[in-house]
Parts: structure tokens; sequence; C-alpha cells
């Protein structure tokens, strides 16, 4: 029974489920909706779907990152309220520096998170948690508690408009996927992360800069925080901090723990990241067309984020 | 991690602690109520409308229904978990008072408590028998519990009134020396709190669980079951602090609730309880609790100031305590490294 003889090794069936079991998900539920759903699929539908999905979507991929490294960051809706806070304040001066600014907002945020995880030694879920509480006030306080507006028609073609029939959102949401998917697959940065959220100790022996790490990748979760932030507040044309990425965080957690991804770290899964995104978008959405009520949503969500995490579960070798 | 830490303390067991260590200790332990001290008095003299009984009053009101959810908050810290369901707990435990009390003030009592405190026990019993991190199990529960809120009020549109005439609506409303019943329940319930933790077995084990729960199984304690305990508790505390909080405003209202977990847990690690577990007192919580509520009434009594400040003082004061709280670990730490 002592957790130092747990291997990470599961039992075949369980191990597939818990890599696959997401995909086969997604796929029944896709299924399940063209056979039983009209207007199911159909273009409009599907491109709705996808757009709904990208904010939470583009904030889950730095998720994976910080739970790839046995962190989790519980500021990213903050973040992306104060990315949406920005904006407005600087568009006077072009789209360009606005946006620049914002996501600056968002890498400082991560610098903040990090420097007290990695340089402090803070415990990841209270120093994102400072930042949870403190960020959205900063927000508030920024856009001094008001909705306001967006007019830039360039940053409103870029929450409405598409090219070559695919929605621009979902353009920035899918290069964002493939750069971050290689960024874990195929560079040093991405092996030493995993490494680092393997074991920590062990990769520090080893001469890995644990601390810049560490910082680097809270600093990514900010950023993509605030990308996600700004097509937010694109979609809705309008900043509006109290409302822009509430409960993001819970939503990024739960995409990146059913894609497969394990909460103490060590392995990043960014494509069963998208797909555990889409399938509680998809989730929603079915429940919506039967008009079945969102209370039913979350009861769902609920029990399917617990079959993740129960399928996660290290197995014990031999006993057990 | 732990293990060195275990070695500290027999370390300072056996030669005795300095005096730095000692200051350490103190700045963890009642380092809050020394900053709450300073801010009333800092506050006092600064607004004539702060040190005054209604203000006080106010105050303690508004407190008590964040007290007794991070009662439970801190135990179950303290054994090394986090519960982040009570905020979604503590409003259903609201909704469920004003749809009980319609067969009588037992009922609208025992309702959210039942409910609540099945919460709670679900919560715990993933969490020790099934074996799957804490925090992901409440994060489940926390979507669950406001999907069953959404469920009974038909999508949070149906805000219940509570008849005022019912004993249970006194509860909440009536007062005794000035004070409303809410806060005298708070220290009642604190009271016992400090009681448990310290005087008994149970509160021992508790500390024993979150500095180390293979050791404490060793050891021969019930853990798990201690562990379903903890979260029980929890679940029951929030579930009863949702129910005062509907008897002092007369209706189960669905919106509340929102992020309340995260205030508990500031309120408790600001307190001085770790929360990597095994160490933490009942009454850092409740100076931890005061200080969120003193800024909150401080930034509304500047006028001038926008209340949106009062999130970015609060968190800026979770950041820098955590920091402190670090630091001081270490110079424990480093002492044992030199030795």
């Amino acid at each position: 029974m002592a957790e130092a003889t747990v291997t990470p090794i599961a039992a075949p069936t369980t191990r597939r489920l818990r890599d696959y079991g997401v995909y086969a998900a997604l796929g029944i539920l896709v299924v399940y909706n063209l056979i039983f759903t009209g207007n199911f699929a159909t273009l409009s539908n599907l491109t709705t779907q996808l757009v709904q999905v990208t904010p939470i979507l583009i904030a889950a991929l730095g998720m994976a990152l910080v739970i790839g490294t046995e962190g989790v960051d519980l500021s990213v809706g903050s973040v992306m309220a104060l990315s949406a806070a920005l904006l407005p304040l600087y568009l006077g001066y072009g789209l360009m520096p606005a946006i620049l600014v914002a996501l600056l907002g968002g890498a400082l945020c991560g610098v903040f998170s990090g420097t007290l995880v990695a340089v402090v030694g803070i415990q990841p879920i209270v120093a994102t948690l400072a930042l949870l509480v403190g960020g959205r006030g900063l927000a508030l306080v920024l856009a001094d508690g008001r909705l306001k507006d967006i007019r830039n028609p360039t940053l409103l073609e870029l929450g409405s408009g598409s090219v070559a029939g695919i929605p621009v959102v979902v353009l920035i949401a899918a290069v964002l996927t493939l750069v971050v998917g290689f960024v874990v697959r195929y560079t040093t940065f991405g092996r030493q992360l995993v490494a680092v959220g393997g074991n920590r100790s062990a990769s520090a022996l080893a001469g890995l800069p644990v601390r810049r790490i560490l910082i680097v990748t809270y600093v990514i979760s900010g950023v993509l925080a605030a990308i996600a932030g700004i097509v937010a507040t694109a979609r809705l044309t309008a900043s509006d901090p109290s409302a822009i990425g509430q409960l993001a965080e819970l939503s990024a957690i739960t995409a990146v723990v059913v894609g497969g991804t394990p909460l103490n770290g060590g392995r990043v899964r960014i494509l069963g990241t998208v797909a555990g995104a889409l399938l509680m978008q998809l989730i929603s959405a079915t429940l919506i067309k039967h008009n079945l009520p969102t209370s039913a949503g979350l009861v769902v969500q609920a029990v399917i984020i617990v079959v993740a995490v129960l399928l996660q579960r290290p197995r014990l070798a031999g006993a057990k | 991690m732990t293990a060195t830490r275990e070695k500290a303390a027999v370390a300072v067991a056996d030669k005795g602690m300095t005096k730095r260590e000692w200051i350490a200790g103190l700045v963890q332990r009642r380092g809050s109520v020394v900053v709450l001290a300073l801010v009333v008095l800092v506050s006092s003299l600064s607004f004539d409308t702060f040190a005054t009984v209604d203000n006080a009053r106010n105050i303690a009101m508004q407190s008590s229904f964040l007290a007794i959810v991070a009662l439970g908050m801190t135990f179950v810290i303290i054994s090394g978990g986090i519960d982040l369901s009570v905020g979604s707990v503590y409003a259903l435990g609201g909704v469920l008072a004003a749809i009980g009390i319609q067969w009588g003030s037992v009922a609208g009592l025992l309702l959210p408590l039942v409910v609540c405190g099945g919460i709670g026990l679900l919560n715990g019993a993933l969490v020790a028998y099934g074996r799957l991190a804490p925090f992901i199990v409440t994060l489940a529960t926390l979507l669950g519990a406001r999907g069953l809120l959404l469920a009974i009020t038909d999508e949070g549109a149906n805000t219940r009134l509570m008849p005022r005439d019912a004993v249970l609506t006194q509860i909440g409303q009536g007062t005794l020396l000035g004070f409303g019943y809410p806060v005298w329940i708070a220290v009642v319930l604190f009271a016992v709190g400090v009681i448990v933790l310290q005087r008994t077995r149970a509160g021992h084990s508790v500390l024993a669980i979150g500095g180390s729960a293979e050791a404490a199984r060793l050891m021969g304690l019930p853990v798990a079951r201690r562990t379903v305990w903890l979260y029980t508790a929890s679940g029951l505390l929030a579930g009863l602090s949702g129910a005062l909080a509907a008897a002092y405003s007369a209706s189960g209202v669905t919106i509340v609730g929102v992020g309340f977990e995260l205030d508990a847990i500031a309120a408790v690690v600001i307190g001085g309880t770790l929360l990597t577990g095994g160490a933490g007192t009942v009454g850092g919580t409740l100076a931890g609790v005061l200080l969120l509520m003193v800024i909150q009434n401080v930034i509304n009594q500047i006028g001038t100031l926008s209340s949106h400040y009062q999130s970015v003082v609060s968190g800026a004061f979770l950041a820098i305590v955590v920091a402190i709280q670090a630091y001081l670990s270490r110079a424990h730490l480093g002492r044992e490294r030199s030795t």
C-alpha cells in the first residue's frame, strides 16, 4: 500500500481507456448527435461549436503545460479579464499596440505566478489563487467596473470574420494548438518541462534550469490566457471584465484532465486537451438542443470529471 | 520534503528551539492576529465611522457566514486536502433551507444539513477510498452541487422567500447582546473547533494525517474514516452557513456563493495554516476572515475608492502572507541543513 511502490503502469484496458477514452466519448457523442439531433450535421452548427470553444481551448493549452509541470494555474480566467480590460485602454494608439499591451499584461501575470512558484517556493494553487483574486479586481479597477463596447473594425473582423469559410478565431486556435503541440513534442524546452513535472528534484540534480523552465511555462500560460481574453472580447464585441473568463480556470482544468493529462505532472497531452474541450462543449450543446436544462449539463460534467480521474488513478503494481 | 521537515522537527525537539525559530513560529501562528490588530488600529484612527458599535456588529455579522465555512476548510486543509465545493454547497444550503421551511423550521434546517452533509460525505469517500485528488473531486462536486441548485430552482430563476415569523428566520435575524445569532453560532463553533483540534485525539489525528498520511496509517490511525468525517463536516458547515445566510436575508438566493470557496481558502491561508497540511490553527482562520472583512469594510468607508480594490488588496495580502510563510519554513530547513 506504500506510495513508494506505485508504478504508473496501469492495466492495459484501463490504460487504453485513459489514453483514448476521450476520443471514444467524443466520437460516440458526435454519432449520437448525427442520428438524433436535427440540424446537427450542418456547417453552420459545426462552426458555431468550434467558435464557442476557442477561448477555453486556448486557455486550456497553457493549462496543459502548467499541469504537466505538476502545477495548476487558477489565474487564467482573471488574466483573460485583465487582457480584456487592457485592450480598450490602448485601442486609441492602434490595434497592434493594444494587443501587445494585453499580451504583455498576460506575460507579466505569468512572471508573477512563476516567480512565486519557482523562486519563492509557494504551492501553485496558492500562488495562482492570489492572482485569481487580485487579477479580476485589477481588471475591474482598470475598466472602472464598466463594460466597454469595441468599435475597432479590425478587432471586430477578428471576432466574426472568416477565411475560406473557416472563422478567424478557429484558425488562431488551430495554429496555437499546432505550435504548443510542436513545442511539447519536438523541442528541448518541451522535454525539459515534462521532465520537471515528472521529478523536479531529479531534474534539478541533472542540471536542468528548473526555475527558468517553470517561470517560462507560467508565462506561456499567461500569454495564452491573454490571447483567450482578446478572442473572447472580439467575439463579444465588448470588453466586459466582470464576465469574461468567469470560471474559465475550471473549464480549462476540466478539458486538460478529461483529455488524459494527469494532475501529478510528467505528461502533457495537447490533442487530448483539444478533444476534452470539444467534448465538454458538445455535451452542453447536445443538452441545449434537446431542451435539457444547463443544470443537467453541470451534473454530467461532474460525472465525466470523476470518471476521467478514476481512470487516471495509478494502479498499484502487484497488490490490489 | 516531508521527511526533511520531520527531521528538522526532531532536531528542534532535541536541541531546543533557537530564538530565531521561536520568532518564526510565532509569526506563522500569530502573524494574522498582529496584522489584524494593526489594520483595526489604523482604521479606527483614520475613520470616525469605523470604531463604532454599529460597524462592529456589521463586520461581525458579515464575517460569521464566511467564518463558519472557513472553519470546515481549516480542518480539511490541515489534513492536507482542499474543498472547492463549499461555495456551491453554501448556495445550495440556502435554497434548501428556503424550500424546507414550508414544512417547518426543523425541516428548514435539516434538509440543507442532510443534503450538504451528503455531498461532503461523497467528497470524503471519493478522496479516502477512491484515492482521488481532493482538488479534482471537490471541483466536480462544485459543478454538481450548482447543477443540483439550478435544477431545483427552475434554472436559478426562482428566489424563495422565507416566512419572517418562522423560528429558523428568527435565528438568522435575532440578536443577543446586540450581536446577531449567527455571530454567536460562529463563536461557539470556533470554540468547539479549537478544543477539537488541540485537545482531542480526533484533532491530533487530523494534524498527523496532514503531516504524513502514510505515517499516520502506519501508526494505526483510521485515516480513511477520519478523512470522510472531515469532508462531511466541511459540507455540513457550508450547508449550515448557507441556511443561516438565507434565514438572515429571509430568502434563498441562487446566485450567491460563486467564488466563496476562494475567500474561505484565502482566509485559512492568511490565518497561518499551511496548504501543505500538517500545521495550522483555528484561531488564525478567524483572524484571517476578520482581516478580509475589515479590508472590505475599510474600502467601503473610503467613499472615493472603487470597491473593486477590495479583491486587489485581498489578493496582495494573500501573496505577501504565503511568501512570508515560505520564507519562514525555509528558515527552519536552512538550520537543518547547516547542522
